[in-house]
């Protein structure tokens, strides 16, 4: 399994079940941290091209709130939340009482809040991975990065192309009563951990 | 004047006032060649360094040291010539800071040192140089004059 490209249906639908509990599972978390409900549509889950990913999310020129974050333990890669606007406006509102910066230039204080935000959704994200495949996945800090979805996407693409120039990607709206905006989880586990991750589901 | 756009590991040459673009180059690199007597220009759009360590049938726009060539060879085809050209580059990129991970958080750099390398094994100059830093790039390149301007999302516009 050297690429995304080759997965069968039935592994599809097993990424689309992890995608579905994994942003269940960082929609409660945020919900905990922002102390309001926090409500999440049915994600989508598609293996995509870097600029399908790109178009998805407004075009390459779209000012974006990009979360990088390295995997390691049983799954080593790269996992990025991809926030737009509202999303971040949202959550700076509710934790800090302040708008999000029209031309994206967050002050240190904003900009650990949403690395906080990403450290949270992420690790319940992969717990909820982990729950399921019994296997033992630590994050790094969440790297941010605001700016054009285009440049923010560059990172992953040229990391990981010798692994695949499609990636995993799971497209969720999420918000309040009030307001519900896209945000992007993507997933890049490199090739043996996407292996391990089927494996253990008992998909290969 | 039509503009011609450059996706992602993709390249295109332009006459007349036809005016190059590339959008929000992250870590990946824009070279402009330009013949500036008969007015060729040419835009590339690299994302990596090197084909040689992919198998198979790498696409040959994607990499410095495959595309640059394909590139000069088709501003030729245009009327071009190879030892007139002089290039301006921008792009590389640190777009993350990814501490504790060199490998990762020097992709752009060393696209940039690759893109070098190819032009210098070319013979083609270097005039102008807008690299490295921490933000995406979106590139213009103007047939016309051969003008490189660029424009990213907090730091207004700047013409090389």
């Amino acid at each position: 399994m050297n690429n995304y490209e080759n997965l069968n249906e039935i592994q599809l639908d097993a990424l689309r079940e992890i995608g579905n509990i994994g942003s269940g599972n960082a929609a409660t978390a945020l919900s905990v941290m922002l102390q309001e409900p926090i409500d999440i549509e049915v994600p989508v889950i598609r293996v995509l091209e870097y600029e399908q990913v790109i178009e998805s999310l407004g075009g390459p020129e779209q000012l974006l709130v990009g979360l990088m974050l390295q995997l390691g333990g049983d799954v080593t890669g790269m996992m990025m939340f991809l926030l737009k606007q509202e999303f971040a406006h949202l959550v700076l509102q509710q934790l800090m009482g302040v708008d999000f910066p029209e031309n994206g230039e967050l002050d240190a204080m904003a900009g650990s809040a949403i690395q906080e935000v990403g450290n949270i959704m992420a690790g319940s994200f992969v717990n909820a991975i982990g729950d399921m495949t019994g296997l033992t996945i630590d994050i790094s800090v969440p790297d941010l990065c605001v700016d054009m979805t285009g440049a923010i996407l560059s990172a992953p693409a040229i990391y990981y192309a010798n692994i695949s120039d499609k990636i995993i990607c799971i497209e969720d709206r999420i918000g309040n009563q009030n307001m519900k905006a896209g945000t992007h989880v993507l997933m890049i586990p490199e090739e043996d951990s996407l292996e391990k991750i089927m494996n253990s589901l008992g998909l290969v | 004047m039509s503009t011609i756009t450059v996706g992602i590991s993709d390249l295109n040459v332009a006459k007349g006032d036809d005016v190059l673009v590339t959008y929000a180059l992250g870590s990946c690199v824009g070279i402009c060649l330009y013949d500036k007597v008969n007015k060729v220009a040419g835009l590339s759009h690299i994302m990596l360094p090197n084909s040689k360590s992919f198998s198979g049938a790498p696409q040959p726009y994607k990499f410095a040291d495959t595309a640059i060539i394909q590139l000069v060879q088709k501003m030729q085809r245009m009327g071009a010539l190879p030892n007139r050209l002089q290039a301006k580059i921008a792009g590389g990129a640190q777009m993350f800071a990814a501490k504790g991970n060199t490998s990762l958080a020097n992709i752009g750099e060393r696209n940039v040192q690759a893109v070098k390398e190819e032009l210098m094994r070319l013979r083609i100059p270097i005039i102008a140089e807008d690299t490295g830093k921490n933000y995406g790039r979106t590139l213009f390149f103007s047939a016309s004059d051969g003008i490189m301007r660029i424009k990213s999302v907090n730091r207004g516009e700047f013409s090389w």
